[in-house]
């Protein structure tokens, strides 16, 4: 089965390629039919390989297509390595990535058949990047996917390209990512540099050889991170992600929350060997994770959009992953990236529910009480809450226990913040889902009118994910239940070889039975306190003021980086246009030209037109010439 | 004689030459000058030639058939020129050379 | 034999082509230029089965001893496909149009064509000199007769700028000449050993020549002017091909005939081109001319491959050659597009378009990918090239590759504004009249998406051509 991985990629390249090109003709229904259906096909595969790669001992096989590229020493193949981590993601990625394509058939189903088909080719396109990047056996095969995602990403943000805001969004996320590639790029060249290789085994086979602490360690793991900085969203490249809800529910769905955004980590924990070795960066990885989930979790208190809300908890739980990753919990990141991708899916596929019974509706404020008319979404989506807010016996709770459980090893203080981070998670969620569901209905009557529970292709999706919300943390149970920590088990030949570099604090089960009490006690009380606050919420309509007012504005970063990057930039380049290019160089080549013909006409002037005074400069001319050869 | 005074004679004629060449405004005495500007040159390449000849180079002389060069190309250029000269009077009404100025606007 | 033919069939059909009227010319100029094509092609199949027999030599100017001595290696070769295949995909795009004194124009065309083979195929420094000035003297016609309102002035300063800098090349040429036992051969040439002194003077002789070409920073200031005001056709052979002679000339030329000159000046030569690659992105920022914008990127691209040039290792020497051709592909796409929106709305003023994806969304995706292209987007031609020049620069020096770097940052700044303002948005009353691409666009730029693709996807064939090129003797030049 491992020879036939390509299908997987191929699949969904396939289906783009037919919806793209047959997007005039095709009827919806086919559409739908190919998009979802190659997805599912690949998923299908994806199964398949990854029973394959279950199997005890299994080593990593890569299957090479072609040469991509090949330059004197240097040699890029085009291959895929299909490995535990790898299997994994393709798990992931095709499984969630069906269930959006089927919410998709329904939800996008307004669009005429042209963007119908076009929004079904981007996805396929999206999937098939994606796959590359997890797939890819080498670093540049990781980046095609990587810019890949982000065109697609791109492409679907602005998807409704007449309303010129949401492109601005969708530059702006193409942009801040590509600040990012340029850093990841960096450290490709580095590392071709260094080994002469990109290719993933070939790299870690000889980066152990530099020694721990070697600073060209230290840079390739620090320009890989700025790389994974753009593409999931961390301080100070993350203000693209809630400005990408300008695209279609599913699509943040998938893409910006539980897919792409999980690339970076992706790419760390496929590191891990230069990651261990480099601690410092790791630190920073911890910090820049940990300083990104309180922020990103203020921020989401006091948003009113419900896609907003959940953008910036994306970025925050995306920030808890990279805070496992710094302190060496590779396998806790991962596990947080798989059960990040059901309950936030999930949520995200409820809001849509809710936004496409509202017709089109973002506000929560004028939302309310809706658990009246849609009972499937209210359940489904209460399970997403529970399940980020971190409530025993669901998903959330096992990967964010783990991730708090290594934090507290590492660093107490980190851990402080990082329970704070995750109070506020539960108080955010749980206001967000009272406001929206409890109390009266506070949109118009017409709205109210039109209320009602989404079609089964909507619904399907929301219980299968609310399904694996609940017990996808069952495969990594922590250590004091007793129980095996399957994920752990399996992901091992992929982190053993930064095993030796870390340095794992053990807790005692007492101590974890402890903390675990702790976050568990505060986050229900959290909830009850969010309870109280908005179960009958009524939308006063009164500023915000002081702290408050600042969380709204999103602590005013995107001012500020208008303020000190994007207007210098304006002002350079302006100063570029007008005063070096027009006035300085043109100015100096034009001036080349007028000096000329001013020359020109000044020594017209001796051509007066007097015939003795032209015998007398022959004349002159003459004796010099005769003093010339006379002396000389 | 000595050659000297030949050439003391050649450079007096010459320097007149030059003088009423650039001093003169009339046209037709501008290229009377020109002409003893050019005597003044044979006068020293006969003079020169007679030197060597006596000095025993048979080949000098050609320089005698020299003068003869310069004095049809003399008579070409003044035919030329006195014709010039001639449509210049006729249109202007003078000889000086200055007037020819305006050609230049 | 099959090298002459390539300059003999541009240039005599270009002749012939004076003489013909209206649809005639454009028929006939179209034929020739697939027969070049074919020729080329059956050039490229001999070049990897029998590499010698291109090779052709007669005599000239024996007063001079210089040689009528054409050749083709793997970075000529590269050039020529480039040449060959741009020609008929611009006479087809332009076939719908007619140009008053339509013989003139594709006649003149033609010429340039002969030119421009020529330059790529020459082996002898006379030689050279002379198609470098045919390949000019043809487009200072086209531009300002056939160019917009400013286009006398412009090209003036355009033919009088890059004719300094070829006079100045000329001068460095019988230089060189009087130190040879009396040939302008290219062997002759790379054979000598001149002192540094020469060189270092030399260099600059040859590099102000080649960099007004490009053209580098500082030299640039003709270019933008030049590709607003002229017809299009000719600014697509101007961009695609034309700036390819500079760098071309560097590469066989200056790097082999003076390589010492080039290892005392490259740091200098490539501090300018990136200076070059963030200026002229900066100021395509700010372009509200369509026309301008994709300029001044040209400006910014060309810059990226004349430091990758000085770099000289061999990932950036394998990186410039496969970029001088995808790049020459892919601006030709943009400068298609550009024209198809220029004739529609007769406007190319980005403030004023918008919305154009609603109403042409044939022209949009096509626009969608070659901008893409243009900025290296992976699994597209452009990225295979600049992927490698980046990391030669960088195994040269890191701080310029961060540095050049950012213009990749600022590339997708400049072409995705330029996306939303012309594709995206509502439509105003003018751009909800675009008409979508006729076929002969449509054919051109579909053979252009599949180059983009095909080659994104799979560049063997481009790196294998590169690696053709005497990358070893270039290389080895300068360490000597």
């Amino acid at each position: 089965m491992i020879h036939l991985v390509w299908l997987v990629p191929f699949l969904p390249l396939l289906g783009f390629l037919i919806n793209g090109l047959g997007r005039n003709f095709l009827p919806k229904s086919l559409t739908g039919v190919i998009g979802s259906g190659t997805v599912l096909a690949a998923f299908v595969i994806s199964l398949l390989i990854f029973f394959e790669v279950r199997q005890p001992g299994f080593a990593p096989q890569v299957v090479s297509l072609f040469d991509f590229i090949s330059a004197g020493s240097l040699h890029i193949p085009f291959a895929f390595q299909v490995d535990q981590l790898s299997a994994l993601f393709l798990l992931i990625i095709t499984g969630v990535g069906s269930l959006i394509h089927i919410y998709s058939t329904s939800y996008m189903h307004e669009e005429s058949s042209e963007s119908f088909a076009r929004y079904f080719a981007y996805l396929n396109l999206f999937v098939f990047s994606m796959l590359i990047l997890v797939l890819g056996a080498n670093y540049v095969m990781m980046f095609i996917g990587w810019e890949g995602v982000g065109l697609c990403s791109y492409l679907l943000i602005g998807f409704w390209f007449k309303n010129i805001n949401y492109n601005k969004a969708a530059n702006k996320a193409f942009i801040m990512n590509r600040i990012g590639d340029l850093g990841f790029l960096l450290g490709i060249f580095l590392l071709i540099q260094q080994f002469g290789s990109v290719t993933f085994i070939e790299v870690f086979d000889k980066v152990p050889a530099l020694g721990e602490g070697s600073g060209v360690l230290f840079a390739i793991a620090m320009l890989l991170f700025i790389g994974a900085m753009g593409k999931s969203a961390q301080i100070p490249l993350y203000t693209w992600l809630p400005d990408a809800m300008a695209g279609p529910t599913p699509v943040s769905a998938l893409i910006h929350a539980a897919t792409m955004v999980t690339a970076g980590i992706y790419m760390v924990a496929r590191s891990n060997v230069i990651y261990s070795l480099a601690p410092h960066i790791q630190a920073i990885v911890a910090i820049v994770g940990l300083v990104t989930a309180l922020l990103a979790a203020s921020i989401a208190l006091k948003q009113n959009d419900i896609k907003k809300v959940l953008a910036y908890s994306t970025v925050s739980q995306l920030g808890y992953m990279f805070l496992a990753l710094g302190v060496g919990a590779y396998t806790a990141a991962v596990f947080h990236v798989m059960t990040h991708a059901f309950f936030k899916a999930l949520l995200f596929l409820g809001s849509g529910s809710v936004i496409h019974a509202m017709g089109g509706e973002q506000d929560i404020r004028k939302m309310g009480g809706l658990k009246k008319w849609m009972p499937i979404t209210n359940i489904t989506f209460l399970i997403g809450c529970l399940a980020i807010a971190g409530i025993p016996g669901l998903s959330g709770f096992f990967s964010k226990d783990e991730i708090l459980a290594h934090a507290w090893g590492y660093n107490k203080v980190m851990y402080a913040l990082a329970l704070i981070g995750a109070l506020m998670t539960a108080f955010y969620m749980f206001r967000l889902y009272y406001i929206t569901f409890t109390g009266k209905f506070r949109g118009t009557h017409e709205q109210e009118h039109h209320l009602h529970e989404s079609p089964a292709a909507i619904t399907l999706p929301l219980i299968v994910l609310a399904v694996l919300s609940v017990i996808g943390g069952y495969v990594g149970l922590p250590e004091v239940f007793g129980a095996p920590h399957l994920l752990a088990e399996y992901l091992s030949p992929i982190f053993a070889p930064s095993a030796p570099y870390l340095h794992v604090h053990h807790l005692s089960h007492g101590l974890e039975w402890g903390l675990m009490g702790l976050s568990t006690g505060l986050v229900i009380v959290m909830i009850l306190f969010a309870r109280s606050k908005f179960i009958n919420y009524t939308d006063g309509g009164a500023e915000n003021t002081g702290i408050a007012k600042v969380l709204e504005n999103k602590w005013y970063v995107d001012e500020l980086y208008d303020a000190i990057i994007v207007k210098p930039l304006m002002v350079l380049s302006r100063f570029f246009q007008d005063v070096v290019e027009k006035a300085g160089i043109d100015g100096l080549v034009n001036g080349v030209g007028t000096g000329v013909k001013w020359g020109g006409r000044q020594i017209r002037l001796l051509q007066n037109g007097q015939v003795g005074f032209y015998i007398f400069a022959m004349v002159i001319g003459m004796i010099v010439l005769f003093v010339i050869s006379l002396f000389l | 004689m000595p050659v000297q005074y030949y050439i003391f004679l050649s450079i007096a004629l010459f320097c007149i030459g030059i003088m009423g060449v650039l001093m003169r405004r009339n046209a037709i005495i501008i290229f009377m000058c020109i002409e003893l500007m050019l005597n003044a040159v044979n006068l020293l390449l006969v003079a020169f030639s007679k030197m060597w000849v006596d000095a025993g180079r048979i080949d000098a002389a050609s320089a005698q058939l020299f003068v003869f060069f310069v004095m049809v190309v003399a008579a070409a250029e003044v035919s030329v020129g006195l014709a010039i000269i001639v449509m210049m009077y006729r249109n202007t009404h003078s000889v000086d050379i200055n007037i020819l100025s305006r050609l230049k606007n | 034999m099959l090298t002459v033919l390539l300059i003999l069939i541009p240039l005599i059909t270009g002749l012939i082509t004076f003489g013909l009227k209206g649809p005639g010319a454009k028929v006939f100029s179209l034929l020739s230029s697939l027969a070049t094509l074919a020729i080329a092609a059956v050039a490229w199949t001999q070049y990897q089965s029998a590499p010698d027999s291109l090779q052709f030599t007669a005599d000239w100017i024996p007063q001079l001893n210089s040689q009528f001595k054409v050749g083709l290696d793997g970075l000529s070769l590269m050039l020529v496909l480039l040449t060959t295949i741009s020609f008929p995909l611009i006479f087809i795009t332009v076939f719908s149009r007619s140009y008053e004194n339509a013989g003139s124009f594709y006649g003149l065309m033609l010429l340039s064509q002969a030119g421009l083979l020529g330059v790529f195929l020459a082996y002898d420094a006379l030689l050279f000199y002379f198609f470098w000035e045919l390949a000019l003297i043809p487009v200072y016609f086209l531009c300002s007769m056939w160019g917009g309102e400013r286009a006398v002035p412009v090209t003036f300063k355009f033919f009088v700028y890059t004719f300094a800098g070829s006079l100045l090349m000329l001068v460095g040429i019988i230089y060189i000449y009087f130190q040879t036992p009396g040939s302008f051969s290219w062997q002759a040439f790379t054979s000598l050993s001149l002192s540094n002194g020469e060189q270092s003077w030399l260099f600059w002789l040859f590099f102000v020549a080649f960099a007004i070409k490009m053209p580098v920073f500082p030299f640039h200031t003709w270019q933008p002017d030049t590709y607003e005001q002229s017809p299009t056709p000719v600014t697509m052979v101007l961009s695609g091909i034309m700036v390819k002679m500079g760098l071309f000339g560097v590469m066989r030329w200056l790097v082999p005939v003076l390589p010492q000159g080039v290892y005392m000046w490259q740091e200098a030569a490539i501090v300018l081109s990136v200076i070059g690659i963030i200026y002229a992105s900066c100021i395509a920022i700010m372009q509200s001319d369509l026309k301008k914008l994709i300029a001044y990127s040209s400006i910014a691209h060309i810059g990226l491959m004349s430091a990758a040039i000085f770099a000289n290792n061999e990932q950036s020497l394998a990186g410039v050659q496969v970029q001088m051709f995808n790049h020459g592909i892919n601006i030709i796409g943009l400068w298609i597009i550009v024209e198809v929106i220029e004739q529609r709305l007769k406007i190319k003023n980005m403030a004023e378009l918008g919305g154009i994806a609603t109403y042409a969304p044939k022209l949009a995706i096509l626009l969608v990918i070659v901008s893409l292209a243009n900025i290296a987007l992976p699994l597209t031609n452009g990225f295979v090239g600049e992927f490698l020049m980046f990391s030669g620069l960088f195994q040269y020096n890191p701080w310029f590759a961060a540095i050049a770097g950012l213009a990749i940052i600022l590339a997708a700044v400049y072409m995705l504004r330029m996306l939303q303002k012309v594709l995206f948005g509502e439509a105003n009353a003018l751009t909800a009249t675009t008409t979508d691409l006729r076929a002969g666009e449509m054919l051109a730029m579909a053979c252009i998406t599949a180059v983009i693709f095909v080659l994104g996807v799979y560049p063997k064939p481009l790196l294998d051509l590169a690696s053709g090129f005497g990358l070893q003797e270039a290389v080895t030049a300068v360490i000597r």
